[in-house]
């Protein structure tokens, strides 16, 4: 008996350390936002809309966040037109050296990061003159999440029935019509897991627009909360915590939203 | 599309078979034009920087002054100064050091240990838990960076407060720690739900026997837990090396210092290559990076193989 008292003991004391140890480092993302003249310091929120008002006074704010979905979403949708192409076509037709090509290309993206490739990208984008270029840095995250979303397609494209394919061959579709009529609808959840997970990826991203933009208007909300907090001194606390607050609400929605209604898939890789 | 218009059981029986395998009647010249958006793309911007890396290494080359010009070809001097540049090693050591107490010794612990005590728990507590190790995992790196910036602050940061200190700042007192302790934070949550996943497939009744048989807690969990979940370990501790070795994201804490004290290898790349100008000698460093990552991948895909 004693035993099993000290167990549930034990067990409180340890969710409770786990729960201040998690927690405590978001209380000021929770509080600061909405008390007036935020400090380091957590404290009882006064619910003031000042700060929000000071953010939409700020130039960039905004814009940068603007920018994050511009980046966001212009990858999610090449990476997922090109990947679902790509996939099909691997997936259907016996391309010859594919199994080598699709190998290659898994252990290609896996030991290419950023930090790898920092410095050669960067190269890159003064030569080809993309510095600053929000469709370069678009082309650039695409090539990244390609190989990685191929194979993940691929594993949705080989796991739909051929048969609906046959009968609109039969039909007299063309194969592009087929992959847009047929085939996508069947692997929808498919395009849409890669959509969210190069959303995420991109969202988050804070090398590669660090390095490749230095227009601050053209940058996306990672490199912005960043210069507001190390640039000029002072940081700007009634911007950064609002700021923060707003760059992280369509992550967290997004990840409710995919988990609610695909439940939790576990995909190797699924961040970088 | 003639042929398309004949039912199947016209077709003979080789014709049949690429058929069915091809069922758009897409062919191989088709296929290709698929395929290639795609792979030009990354052959561009994923295989292309991987040679060019390996190019540079091998030159002079700087981000400004006359070798950005006329860039020349050095040999392996750059991988010769690397090797023998104490800050190389310092920087080395420091990544050694950050992915073995964050990533292999701290999420694998951490992550584990959640996973164990919420494993046949359903209710609040367990989301609540599970939540907010997620969260932690979710939002962005500079915001969460920012976060730690301010929870670590020398006046007036949370921990201060409840610490009841004055002047202590970890950030410029114990830097390495404090990034390691950072990590642990933002990543346990991708160890907890492979684990989580993992102890789903542990056999209720082997443990239930062991429990019979009057095995203590500990020794369930090295009998029977471990060999299940073996495969899973490894995966894990694959996965979560390779990321945490490549993770920039210390330097939005830290930027690298103070002095050079958190300048794991990513960092110290952008330092010397970025910000000193020396690209060529950047790109030596990136190339070993390379080689680090390939090693752990190619073990990684070779585990993945042997599974299937």
């Amino acid at each position: 008996m004693t035993r099993f008292v000290l167990h549930r003991i034990g067990f409180y004391v340890l969710v409770a350390v786990l729960l201040a140890f998690f927690a405590v480092p978001l209380l000021w993302l929770a509080s600061a936002p909405f008390t007036s003249d935020p400090t380091y310091q957590v404290r009882m929120p006064d619910f003031t809309a000042d700060n929000f008002r000071a953010l939409f006074d700020n130039p960039y704010a905004l814009g940068s966040l603007w920018n994050s979905v511009l980046l966001a979403a212009g990858t999610a949708v090449l990476v997922v037109a090109f990947a679902t192409l790509a996939a099909y076509a691997l997936s259907r037709v016996r391309l010859p050296g594919r199994d080598a090509l699709l190998y290659t290309l898994l252990l290609l993206s896996s030991i290419i990061t950023g930090t790898a490739a920092m410095v050669p990208l960067f190269q890159l984008a003064v030569e080809l003159q993309l510095i600053d270029s929000q469709l370069g840095l678009i082309l650039i995250l695409t090539g990244g999440l390609l190989p990685a979303a191929i194979f993940m397609m691929k594993d949705f494209m080989d796991s739909t029935p051929k048969s609906y394919e046959e009968s609109a061959r039969v039909f007299g579709a063309t194969p592009l019509q087929i992959v847009r009529h047929v085939v996508v609808p069947l692997v929808r959840p498919g395009l849409a897991t890669i959509g969210v997970w190069a959303v995420a990826n991109v969202w988050g991203n804070f090398l590669m627009p660090y390095l490749l933009l230095s227009d601050v208007e053209k940058q996306p909300g990672a490199v912005i909360m960043y210069t507001l907090y190390t640039e000029g001194g002072q940081a700007n606390l009634q911007l950064l915590a609002t700021f923060g607050l707003l760059y992280s609400v369509p992550v967290v929605l997004m990840y409710l939203f995919v988990s609610k209604k695909y439940g939790f898939r576990f995909h190797g890789g699924i961040k970088r | 599309m003639a042929q398309a218009t004949l039912p199947p059981e016209v077709l003979d029986d080789a014709k049949a078979r690429r058929y069915n395998a091809d069922a758009a009647g897409l062919g191989r010249l088709r296929a290709g034009a698929f395929v290639a958006p795609a792979l030009v793309l990354i052959s561009l911007f994923l295989v292309f920087p991987a040679l060019w890396v390996l190019y540079l290494s091998l030159s002079n080359y700087r981000l400004t002054g006359a070798a950005a010009a006329a860039p020349q070809s050095v040999g392996f001097d750059n991988f010769v100064k690397a090797l023998t540049d104490p800050e190389f090693w310092s920087s080395t050591w420091l990544t050694f050091e950050f992915v073995l107490g964050s990533a292999v010794i701290g999420q694998v612990v951490l992550g584990f240990l959640i996973a164990w005590i919420m494993r046949d728990r359903t209710g609040p507590i367990k989301r609540i838990v599970e939540g907010l190790v997620i969260l932690a995992w979710i939002l962005p790196s500079a915001v969460v960076s920012f976060l730690w910036v301010a929870l670590l602050d020398r006046d007036g940061g949370t921990l201060n407060t409840l610490l009841h200190a004055q002047d202590f700042a970890p950030l410029l007192d114990h830097p390495m720690l404090s990034i390691i302790v950072f990590n642990i934070w933002r990543g346990a949550a991708f160890s907890m739900m492979l684990y989580g996943a993992a102890l789903g497939n542990v056999p209720p009744s082997h443990l239930e026997s062991a429990r019979l048989a009057g095995a203590s807690g500990w020794q369930q969990l090295r009998d029977v837990v471990f060999p299940h979940i073996r495969g899973h370990v490894l995966t894990n501790l694959l996965l979560i090396s390779l990321w945490t070795f490549n993770d920039f994201t210390p330097f939005l804490l830290t930027a690298g210092g103070p002095d050079g004290k958190t300048e794991v290898l990513s960092v110290h790349v952008y330092q010397v290559a970025l910000q000193g100008g020396e690209l060529g000698y950047g790109a030596a460093v990136s190339t070993v990076i390379l080689l680090i990552n390939l090693v752990v991948a190619v073990f990684y895909l070779r585990l993945l193989r042997s599974k299937k």
